[in-house]
């Protein structure tokens, strides 16, 4: 008889670790899956496309009730799980215990709410879910949003509500937009795009209260210099924590998110954890590339067989329509790091590259992409570039045929 | 308006002594097309490279078209009143000595003839001296010590009927293009017909050669004082013949006394070469500046005519020694007596009836009775203030003289220095006092002789631009202005035609060889259509060949072989100067490149100045291909780009002398040359410098190209013209503060958009400036030879580039690389890649297939040499 698999949380990460799974071996467990949210799941990272109105929730959605069911997956969707007994090895959800020969926990993460005066009144959302999506989808014309965070969930926020005719504030803290993927330069060029689409951008902005309209619902924000920026919704983009409360009552390893090893096992061995609740590594995770690989991985260690996660480089892409960018790696400046630098004002093209010895570490393009992935696959492979560094920013179409030969190539000579 | 409605002109080209006919038609913007003439004995319609884009080099872009007295503009009667007057004024307080022409083997023969005139009959000097002495004074002064006179024997048709052809110190295939296709054409038709190269470096023209002796630079008289001593032994010598020659006895015995092993060639090649000589009854034997430009120059061209002395192989079809000149009338300035120890039509300055004759003939009221200047004395008498009036025409000696640095300072302190051009902008006129707008080819009327004695029209096509006016005009008017208004009342050229065949009869009448006195009463209209003929034509002498029959032009009528012996170079190689530093041209450029620097398809071929080394010297030296080069000699210092190859000997240097002031301001390597003549032709020893080598230690190597001129100021830049616009090599020893600064100045684009890419590091950034959406200039940095596509990125500005920092083609885009063929503008990969793809296996199936080689053939050598390459792949062929 199949062993029984218990997972918590129908995430991305989630659907695809089953998907893995059951492609593998449909046999090998029987699984039920607990979800708090009343469906199966969506691509989060896709909330922004919706929230602009190029694409719609039905686009979305990757594994849906039917997906699971088709695939024998017990579905036990809107029921949240209250306990779990790792002694016994049973999970108790509102409506009733299982037990498990191993178990997943996949709970994601929560957003950040900074807790500033006000941050409780109606009209202050976090971005994560569908719902806050649709909250401000349905804010419209005529009415207006202050966004705290000039990061990529916040931009992307603001862009889709400004593309619905809403007017948009976006205050960041620091002093240029998306500064842990972008450096100065690419992010004043963001900066500047968002502006031409109507956007009001204010870095170096501390936010300092939340107004009340005397109705329990938010007026305005102030910031610490005064200034009040009116608004219908306040939408806080601030970052995440690992949702690791499940995980800490039963009693596994926490940190800032939930302990694994390299095969995505906690510091119990039946179970499992993956996704924005785990800390691997001492770091934690908030993009798709790497919740994918321990997908992979976690549904090998299910079947017994040998994978191990690495961290590797993440890209990041920002989705809004007109604000082109890609950031890939490390570009801190620092002792031995040389940099490469493209710079297009009047195309609003922008792009530099980080080396440390011969090869690439890092990447940053603004209105220029096309090259990111290739640049991505650099970074990863860790490949040594020097033969190609005279043309290397120039992106794949102009490698090959290595350098120039003296004649004609670096003189005005034919020989 | 098309000009093709109307009729062709002929004309001939503007360039080298081969004197290639062309037909001429206006193509209505102000432009001509230009064929070679089917008709033309010389080339019987072939062109060169050259000839074939003399198109490309029209336009008034840089035309001087208004005269300038002191840098501004100025009437032509105020400045040709200035004229006169200081040279009258000169004259008067320091006598006629003190002032001085300096003329060109470019001008036509009525310009040259009233130029020596207003010189030796009116001023009273014989301070005229010409361009030409750089170039064949050396053959001047030979053929006179030998026939008595400045006559070359034979034709062009002689290297048709010749079995074997020996080229001496003449790069043939790039000099003369057009005979050295002749050649290749006759060696075609009869493959026995055999070819020898005597030349210390292996040029295009061995391409088509049975055999080639790299000997010793300057041992050109011990390999033939050997060869007289071989066919001496082998009893070739024509006995019969003797009686019209003399020094027989003498000159063998100072034959033998010289070592050929000095050449530096084995023993087996050197004796290869005697018994081709001596067995082959037909031999013509091509000379030109590698023989002339030497301090033993005159005894070199001896040594030659010696040995067609002695078999009696001269005159005759298919033998006897050619001299080519390097200048389209250089023979036509001999014939005037263009030269200061001359005096006019081949008449003696030293012969005091010749010199009555002429006086008489002139009715002028003085002449010259003692030789003048020649070029290096008359510009060390310029530096010496001795001269205090110059008149330099259409030549450009601050670039092309030895101790050019010397000679443009003292023309720079020069009281008055009078130069008539085309443009103003050559080092020389920069230096002028007065400037004289004068005609260009292609507007100009008169005559030229090529180097077969062919005298042929040169016919305007175009009209004069501005106030562009003939030199003899500009000459007259001076003339007429220093009181000699009857004498210098030219309405013509016709007219000056006229009475220089006139002048020629005189001579004809001393016994001269040189007598057209035939065409002295030629009408205008005789002489608008007049066909290209030979000289003599007076009574019943029409062209032919000279001296097959004995008659020799001396005292005695007989021949006279001359005793020489090999002479070192002046300037001896030492652990200072360690290198031979030989000069001379490249296939696309012509002198100081006026005119074919303004080709975009000429200048792609070798877009800069460089220096052949060979690669151990270059390893020993750490010198890099691509890199640049400190030249040094006992005179002078150019930076030059290294181009490593084994054409060139170790120990030995090549660098090309076209780059001036206004293309390559480092690389003016006229510069480096001392100023040491041949002692009887005063021709100076180009060839002989020596020099020392270092790597350029350059902090940074730069590209650019512009839509507009640039105003480069580093170390070293050499600009040429691209297809669009300019492309521009530099290097510098320090580093702009800021790249992008310096790249608005150096372009004048304060305000243009701009895209960059740097790499601080490294010390590379590339720089672009656009404006609505096409590029405007792009430069180019890096720390190393800058790695750019030269050939793609040149076609860019005024397009629109997005990518052109990326300085290469995108992979979709093949870079066809530098320019091969100058004719259909094929590169390098383009050629490489039919040879590789389509199987093309010889220089025809080449032609056939990409067009290249298949126009005026100059190219043809290197398209057998990447045949070559590409049957034997190399690292470098992959490149």
């Amino acid at each position: 008889m199949a062993k029984k698999l218990i997972v918590i949380g129908a995430g991305m990460a989630s659907g695809r670790m089953l998907e893995h799974l059951i492609d593998a071996n449909p046999d090998a467990y029987d699984i039920t899956l607990f979800n708090a949210e009343p469906r199966g799941n969506y691509n989060r990272l896709m909330l922004s496309p919706v929230l602009s109105g190029e694409k719609t929730y039905e686009d979305i959605v990757t594994h849906d009730a039917a997906w699971y069911e088709e695939r024998g997956v017990t579905c036990r969707f809107g029921e949240k799980v209250v306990a779990i007994d790792t002694a016994a090895k049973l999970v108790t959800g509102e409506k009733g215990t299982l037990p498990y020969d191993k178990l997943v926990i996949a709970t994601g993460s929560n957003p950040f709410i900074i807790p500033l005066p006000g941050h409780d009144l109606e009209g202050v959302i976090p971005y994560r879910d569908l719902e806050d999506t649709e909250a401000m989808m349905a804010l419209g014309a005529d009415k207006r949003a202050v966004v705290i965070g000039g990061g990529l969930l916040g931009l992307e926020a603001a862009a889709g509500m400004a593309a619905r005719g809403t007017e948009v504030d976006v205050v960041h803290i620091m002093g240029h937009l998306m500064e842990r993927q972008l450096d100065e330069a690419a992010g004043y060029l963001l900066r500047r795009s968002l502006t031409e689409k109507g956007i009001r951008v204010h870095c170096k902005a501390n936010s300092k209260q939340i107004l009340s309209d005397g109705n329990g619902h938010v007026r305005a924000l102030q910031l610490d210099d005064g200034t009040e920026l009116p608004c219908d919704l306040l939408v806080m983009a601030v970052g995440i924590r690992p949702s690791t409360a499940l995980g800490k009552e039963a009693g596994l390893e926490v940190n800032r998110g939930i302990v694994v090893d390299d095969h995505m096992v906690t510091s119990n061995p039946d179970v499992l954890a993956l996704g924005e609740c785990v800390e691997h590594a001492g770091a934690i995770f908030g993009l798709v590339a790497p919740l994918y690989d321990q997908a992979k991985v976690l549904a090998k260690t299910l079947l017994g067989e040998e994978a191990r996660f690495v961290q590797k480089e993440v890209a990041t892409k920002l989705k809004v329509t007109g604000c082109d960018l890609f950031s890939a790696g490390d570009f801190a400046e620092g002792e031995g790091r040389e940099d490469i630098v493209f710079r297009d004002p009047a195309r609003g093209v922008y792009k530099r590259l980080i080396l440390e010895g011969n090869r690439l570490i890092g990447a940053v393009m603004y209105g220029d992409t096309a090259d990111g992935a290739w640049f991505h696959g650099l970074i990863k492979d860790a490949t040594d570039v020097e033969e190609m560094r005279e043309t290397l920013i120039f992106g794949p179409a102009y490698q090959g045929g290595g350098r120039c030969g003296p004649y004609g190539g670096r003189c005005s000579l034919t020989a | 308006m098309d000009g093709s409605g109307l009729p062709e002109i002929r004309s001939t080209c503007a360039y080298c002594g081969v004197g290639c006919g062309v037909l001429l038609r206006p193509d209505g913007a102000g432009g001509l097309d230009v064929r070679g003439d089917p008709a033309h004995p010389a080339n019987k319609g072939r062109l060169c490279s050259k000839g074939s884009q003399l198109g490309e080099t029209l336009g008034l872009e840089g035309r001087l078209l208004k005269p300038r007295v002191n840098g501004l503009d100025s009437e032509w009667d105020a400045a040709l009143d200035l004229v006169a007057l200081r040279f009258r004024e000169t004259i008067a307080e320091h006598g006629p000595d003190s002032v001085a022409f300096y003329v060109s083997g470019q001008m036509l023969t009525e310009d040259y003839y009233v130029a020596n005139k207003l010189m030796k009959g009116f001023i009273g000097s014989a301070n005229i001296d010409t361009n030409s002495r750089l170039c064949m004074a050396s053959t001047v002064a030979g053929h006179k010590r030998a026939f008595g006179t400045d006559t070359v024997p034979g034709t062009y048709d002689d290297l048709e009927e010749a079995d074997l052809v020996v080229l001496v110190g003449s790069n043939l295939a790039w000099c003369h293009p057009v005979l050295y296709q002749r050649v290749v054409a006759a060696k075609k038709a009869r493959p026995q017909m055999k070819v020898v190269v005597v030349d210390p470096r292996r040029t295009a023209t061995c391409d088509n050669a049975d055999l080639h002796l790299p000997l010793k630079p300057g041992t050109d008289v011990a390999l033939f004082n050997g060869l007289l001593t071989e066919i001496a032994a082998q009893g070739a010598v024509d006995e019969g013949f003797m009686a019209h020659v003399e020094g027989f006895v003498a000159t063998l015995e100072s034959a033998s006394d010289d070592d050929p092993a000095r050449t530096g060639l084995d023993a087996a090649t050197l004796q290869q070469f005697y018994d081709l000589f001596v067995r082959t009854e037909k031999v013509v034997t091509v000379f030109s500046q590698g023989v002339n430009q030497s301090s033993s120059g005159t005894d070199k061209v001896n040594s030659i005519l010696n040995c067609h002395l002695a078999t009696g192989r001269i005159g005759k079809p298919g033998m006897g020694p050619l001299s080519v000149t390097g200048q389209p009338n250089a023979m036509g300035g001999r014939e005037v007596g263009g030269l200061a120890n001359m005096l006019a039509c081949h008449l003696d300055i030293e012969n005091i009836s010749h010199r009555s004759a002429v006086r008489e003939f002139w009715s002028a009221p003085v002449i010259a009775d003692k030789p003048g200047l020649k070029a290096v004395d008359l510009f060390q008498a310029v530096g010496e203030a001795r001269i205090k009036a110059l008149w330099v025409i259409h030549t450009n000696p601050a670039v092309t003289m030895p101790d050019a640095d010397r000679v443009r300072d003292a023309i720079k302190d020069c009281p008055f220095v009078v130069v008539s051009d085309i443009t103003a902008a050559t080092d020389t006129a920069r230096l002028a006092h007065v400037l004289l707008p004068a005609t260009s080819w292609g507007e100009k009327e008169g005559t030229v002789t090529n180097s077969d004695r062919t005298i042929s029209r040169q016919r305007g096509a175009l009209p004069a631009p501005g106030e562009a006016r003939p030199d003899w005009e500009i000459l007259s008017e001076v003339g007429k202005r220093m009181g000699w208004p009857s004498e210098f009342d030219y309405a013509s050229p016709a007219e000056i035609f006229r009475e220089h065949a006139a002048l020629s009869g005189v001579a004809g009448g001393f016994g001269k060889d040189f007598d057209i006195s035939g065409h002295a009463d030629l009408t205008d209209g005789d002489y608008a259509a007049l066909a290209p003929f030979r000289w003599p034509y007076a009574g019943t002498r029409r062209g032919g060949r000279f001296f097959g029959d004995g008659a020799f032009y001396t005292e005695s009528g007989r021949a006279r072989m001359v005793p020489v012996k090999w002479k070192d170079f002046a300037q001896k190689t030492a652990p200072r100067f360690p290198f031979r530093f030989n000069t001379g041209r490249i296939r696309d450029q012509w002198h100081t490149m006026t005119r074919t620097a303004r080709s975009p398809r000429l200048s792609a071929h070798l877009a800069e100045p460089f220096l052949e080394i060979h690669p151990e010297d270059a390893a020993e030296l750490a010198i890099s291909p691509a890199s640049l080069v400190r030249v040094t000699s006992t005179h002078g210092t150019a930076l030059l780009r290294a181009l490593v190859t084994d054409k060139v000997q170790k120990g030995e240097v090549f660098a090309p002398m076209h780059w001036t002031g206004e293309t390559a301001p480092a690389a003016r390597v006229d510069a480096l040359v001392p100023p040491v003549t041949d002692p009887i032709s005063g021709q100076p020893e180009s060839k002989g410098a020596v020099v020392a080598l270092a790597p350029f230690a350059a902090r940074w190597y730069g590209f650019a190209v512009s839509c507009t001129e640039m105003a480069p100021e580093s170390d070293y830049w050499a600009v040429a013209r691209a297809e669009s616009g300019w492309r521009l090599e530099m290097a510098g020893s320090e580093a702009p503060a800021d790249w992008e600064t310096e790249a608005r100045r150096l372009f004048r684009l304060p305000r243009a958009e701009v895209q960059v890419v740097s790499d601080p590091r490294r010390g590379s950034v590339r720089i672009a400036f656009h404006a609505e959406g096409r590029l405007l200039a792009a430069l180019f940095v890096s720390p190393e030879p800058v790695g750019v596509m030269r050939s793609h990125v040149a076609t860019l500005p005024g397009a629109e580039a997005p990518h052109v920092l990326t300085g290469r083609a995108p992979a979709d885009q093949p870079d066809p690389g530098p320019v091969v063929c100058a004719c259909f503008n094929v590169g390098v990969n383009t050629i490489l890649d039919g040879i590789e793809t389509q199987g093309l296996m010889s220089v025809d199936a080449i032609g056939a297939a990409l067009q290249a080689g298949s126009n005026c053939g100059s190219c043809r050598p290197e398209l057998a040499a990447l045949l070559a390459r590409a049957k034997t792949p190399t690292p470098e062929a992959a490149e």
